[in-house]
């Protein structure tokens, strides 16, 4: 039982993730490859401000959230003349910096020995250990990220998002200030992927930077794009199954050096097939293009 | 009253002159027809008045502002609306959520706005759904409001894009090809909506190469030919030029 219930959180945090990024990806229709660089900046500003200052992870969660926005601000802002491919070549170079980072700033992040013993959420002096409590706080956050990207999306402003996505020029011609609206959205989609990278870390008690690699960036993306591009349900079909699945694999008793590959394979095939026959997603109606 | 002013415009692409010392004014309340062949640089005109592209040299002023160095975004802020010869919709949204984008919001369309799902945006939502569908019904697309705009026939989507930068308000139109590929039906209908924006006060200055076509409805025809100015004046001017019959009708035509 314990065991579904971390399923179950993993699961959540992916949520999160993936509805962040279907902001940027699936509704604005930017090519962000570097999405877990805000987690990791989440995860790390929170974890150390709980070890080394003995800072409420509440405070440390908010606080990894507004630097991931100002990261992401950044990050944007050069950002915002590239197109397409180079906006992802751009975010991917990030992802390599910000991994590199942690991992070289031994002082600072201990390098590839990770932080261990990263304390967990209190309320009222009430600490949240076990898995049902950590569960109903990752819940909660889902709740919240889902109901402000839905607000946020369901709104004239969203529909401008969307006009975006589909023409940047006609955007233009009708007076919208494209640029303003990229600045927003990936300021909003790195706030709520700094607060699953702390959410993750307070859980997991132990981070290293083995967890904010490219290849996660691109399994959050796979999430998006499999249950569907400018789909907030399709972000948690697909997150639920993308990380379902492999935990499936476990059970048809592989070992670990076989599952962990064919994970990587299955994704890939899964990819394909659906690219072939459903190239909305499972849930989207938007077309790939 | 001049509402636009073109002054000296130069633009080369590469060392080819694409526009080349082009001057001419549109006057208020009045329609100006740019005509000239393939490759004469009218497209070109209109993607530098609407900001899309810088000139080298010359300026543009419109409704006493200096526009020549805005972002297209503020140009049309300041009320030049322009349609594309190849039809930028947005493809993959409502034809209702097209026209919708081209509408103001006073406060609707703000961030907060949306997170917080204020009493006002929902107002300003619903009085502008209520103007876009008067919009789709004055260009002929009330049926269509909930189709894709990428499901529209040709003709259609170029009335469904005139319809979206009627919701802006403009104080210009800048129509680049209106009529091209419409049908002759569908082409009246273009130009008596052209005519009624006349009627209702707007400047409209649009792109054509086939000089017939803008005889009727054209109260001044520019003439461009490989980004100069080869004639301007009335149709019935036009029609006389001996420049305009050499360079760009041919001899034996008219």
């Amino acid at each position: 039982m314990e065991y579904l219930i971390h399923i179950l959180i993993i699961a959540g945090i992916y949520v999160i993730f993936t509805l962040s990024l279907n902001l940027i990806v699936g509704f604005t229709g930017l090519a962000a490859l570097g999405h877990i660089v805000f987690a990791c900046v989440g995860a790390y500003t929170s974890s150390l401000l709980a070890l080394n200052l003995g800072i409420s992870p509440w405070i440390g969660l908010i606080t990894g959230a507004i630097l991931a926005s100002i990261l992401g601000a950044i990050v944007a802002y050069p950002s915002l003349r590239l197109k397409g491919d180079y906006l992802a070549l751009a975010t991917f170079g990030l992802g390599v910096i910000v991994y590199s980072v942690a991992k070289n700033w031994v002082s600072l992040t201990r390098g590839p020995m990770g932080l261990p013993g990263i304390p967990s959420f209190s309320i009222f002096g009430y600490q949240i250990s076990n898995v049902w409590s950590y569960l109903i706080l990752v819940l909660t956050f889902v709740l919240i990220t889902y109901q402000a990207i839905r607000n946020i999306t369901n709104s004239p402003f969203g529909r401008i998002l969307k006009g975006i996505r589909e023409d940047e020029i006609a955007s233009q011609a009708i007076g919208k200030n494209v640029n303003k609206y990229k600045l927003i959205v990936f300021i909003v989609g790195a706030f709520f992927a700094g607060i699953a990278g702390s959410l993750y870390a307070h859980y997991s008690s132990f981070i290293d930077p083995s967890s904010f690699t490219i290849m996660e960036s691109i399994t959050i993306l796979l999430m998006v794009v499999f249950g569907g591009m400018g789909s907030l349900k399709g972000s948690f079909v697909g997150a639920f199954l993308l990380v379902i699945l492999p935990e499936l694999l476990r059970f048809l008793g592989m070992p670990s050096s076989v599952a962990a590959p064919l994970r990587q394979m299955i994704y890939g095939l899964l990819l394909v097939i659906l690219m072939i026959w459903r190239p909305q997603g499972l849930m989207g109606k938007y077309k790939f293009k | 009253m001049t509402m636009l002013q073109i002054q000296n415009l130069y633009k080369e692409f590469d060392g080819i002159k694409a526009v080349d010392d082009l001057s001419f004014t549109v006057e208020d309340n009045s329609i100006v027809a740019l005509v000239g062949p393939n490759g004469s640089g009218k497209t070109t005109v209109f993607n530098i008045i609407s900001g899309f592209l810088k000139a080298n040299k010359g300026r543009i002023i419109f409704d006493g502002n200096d526009i020549i160095s805005l972002n297209p975004f503020k140009i049309a802020r300041l009320g030049i609306g322009r349609t594309f010869q190849n039809i930028r919709l947005f493809p993959q949204i409502s034809v209702l959520d097209n026209v919708l984008l081209g509408l103001k919001y006073e406060t609707g369309h703000r961030f907060s706005s949306a997170l917080f799902q204020t009493k006002r945006m929902k107002k300003e939502e619903a009085d502008n759904k209520k103007k876009a569908e008067e919009l789709l019904k004055f260009v002929g697309l009330a049926e269509k409001r909930d189709a894709l705009a990428e499901n529209l026939s040709h003709g259609q989507r170029k009335l469904l894009e005139l319809a979206r930068i009627l919701a802006l308000e403009p104080k210009i139109f800048l129509l680049d090809e209106p009529i091209a590929g419409l049908f002759p039906e569908t082409k009246r209908t273009m130009f008596s909506l052209i005519k009624k924006f006349k009627a209702s006060g707007k400047t409209i200055s649009f792109i054509e190469h086939d000089l017939h076509s803008v005889m009727d409805i054209a109260d001044k025809i520019i003439v461009l030919d490989h980004g100069k100015k080869i004639a301007e004046g009335t149709p019935e001017e036009i029609k006389q030029n001996k420049e305009v019959l050499k360079a760009y009708i041919g001899k034996d035509t008219l």
